[in-house]
């Protein structure tokens, strides 16, 4: 397993350790409830390194971007972010990504753990065009801060900028801490939060100055389990879960992410089907479960004695102190469905999402 | 520190003997491991148990854990308030957050146990 510039930090904050997409990543530090609850009222300093940063500049880019994505790229200005799915021909879903642009025909994509293998070679055998494509992630540490108080205990170390003055989804590059770092008004958490991308070789450094910080404002370092309660909560995908290469975005709930009149992308003839006829396999829904039994990714979900599905995400939710999830099922239900949990049918309701 | 009187089983529950009953719930290395309990399933009064057979779930906000019986025999009483108040377990593993109590068919089970000495050791050697 791959451990994170941080990860003997973490072994001396007494950290528990989890496999994630081929890393060795703190799972929690104190308790899922604890870290998740300090990013909804305060602030939580999580190591991100396990993310991949692929780079993608020179002439063509622009194009090579723009045909690999589903949301249209070109709206972009210098210093924004995007969210995308990156589709096959098919339409399935190869990952949902994060596009940076830096300027024109130079951007970073920043793509999940356990796909940069694979998104590498993907966007490679894509590009016709002159752009270099490299792979940044062994030196690209990932660290963000999320929470309510995450910007004012991040402005002091930034001396030349405003934190605050950075908008949703956009970011500037500067020092923080000394360290030369991008400053992005982005997270998933469903919180106001900074990410931060620092090399590696700084990322020690970055974590050092932010912590003492982060834990006087009240905050704490969070680990992925509760990252993944605050994503559910949020109603954010994960991908490899609520999403694969055999789902579409329109199967996953992101068709607003699909802009089929931005032009040709990969993908498209079969999102413009699906959108038209309205026909699609499955569909993910948000629910809630009535009792205290957790319905958990890969549970059986019924509707009148029939299978219809499964989970994909589910967990007790730490801020509305009830189970939540979703489900990807293959009828068109708006009221309950049933989730099989150890041989025993559970009522859930289906809720509208964010589930907060 | 490890209850001097209880008896314990490798899947970390403890057993306390008041003559033919047998008071059950798991240990404080168990619930510091699983952290964040947030539901226990258990069996309704007047089950048969086995023992090693499975007795109920606990649910974390990360995964769900099978429990397993220490002892055979029927159970006569279950702790309810873990319903409402599952964060017992976490709190007070030894005391409030039992889970529940069942009538014995054969107490000599317990000497197939550990001691309090012996559960120690394990768990230094599960942990290292």
């Amino acid at each position: 397993m791959k451990r994170t510039p941080l990860y003997e930090i973490h072994k001396s904050l007494h950290a528990k350790f989890t496999e994630f997409g081929g890393w060795e990543m703190p799972l929690q530090y104190s308790s899922i409830v604890k870290e998740h609850l300090a990013v909804r009222s305060t602030a939580g300093l999580f190591d991100l390194a396990h993310m991949g940063e692929l780079d993608v500049k020179g002439g063509g880019a622009d194009d090579l971007v723009q045909k690999l994505c589903t949301n249209d790229v070109s709206r972009l200005v210098d210093g924004q972010v995007l969210y995308t799915l990156l589709c096959n021909e098919s339409g399935g879903i190869v990952d949902d990504i994060l596009v940076y642009r830096h300027a024109e025909n130079d951007y970073t994509l920043v793509v999940n753990a356990a796909n940069i293998k694979k998104d590498l070679a993907w966007v490679k055998a894509q590009n016709n065009t002159d752009s270099k494509i490299t792979d940044d992630s062994e030196n690209t540490t990932l660290i963000a801060l999320q929470g309510p108080k995450s910007i004012e205990i991040l402005n002091p170390f930034v001396p030349d900028h405003d934190v605050s003055e950075i908008s949703f989804f956009r970011f500037v590059v500067g020092e923080v801490a000394g360290i030369r770092t991008a400053i992005s008004r982005t997270g998933y958490t469903g919180e106001i939060g900074i990410e931060l991308y620092v090399n590696a070789n700084s990322a020690e450094d970055l974590w050092n100055a932010l912590y003492p910080a982060v834990i006087e404002a009240g905050g704490l370092p969070v680990g992925l389990g509760a990252r993944d309660t605050l994503r559910l909560e949020a109603g954010l995908r994960l991908y490899g879960m609520d999403m694969d290469d055999d789902t579409t975005p329109f199967e996953a709930g992101l068709g607003r992410f699909v802009k089929l009149d931005k032009g040709d992308f990969i993908g498209k003839d079969v999102l413009q089907a699906q959108k038209e006829n309205g026909e699609q396999s499955k569909k993910l829904v948000g629910f809630q479960g009535l009792d205290r039994a957790v319905a958990r990714c890969g549970y059986e979900v019924y509707k009148n004695g029939r299978s219809i599905g499964k989970v994909t995400s589910g967990a007790p939710s730490p801020s509305l102190k009830c189970n939540i999830g979703f489900a990807s099922i293959s009828i068109k239900t708006k009221k309950t469905i049933e989730i099989d949990i150890r041989g025993k049918l559970h009522t859930a309701k289906i809720v509208k999402v964010p589930f907060i | 520190m490890i209850p001097e009187k209880l008896r314990y089983m490798e899947s970390h529950e403890w057993v306390r003997q008041e003559d033919d009953i047998a008071t059950i719930g798991i240990t404080d290395y168990a619930q510091s491991e699983i952290q964040d309990i947030v539901f226990v399933e258990l069996p309704d009064v007047g089950t048969e148990l086995t023992q090693k057979n499975e007795l109920g779930v606990i649910e974390s906000v990360k995964a769900a854990f099978d429990l397993y019986s220490p002892v055979s025999g029927e159970v006569i009483e279950v702790n309810e308030s873990l319903l409402d108040a599952p964060e017992q377990v976490n709190d007070s593993p030894y005391d409030d957050g039992w889970f529940l109590k069942i009538k014995m068919t054969d107490p000599s089970e317990l000497d197939a146990l550990f001691d309090a000495d012996q559960y120690q050791a394990y768990i230094e050697a599960e942990h290292a």
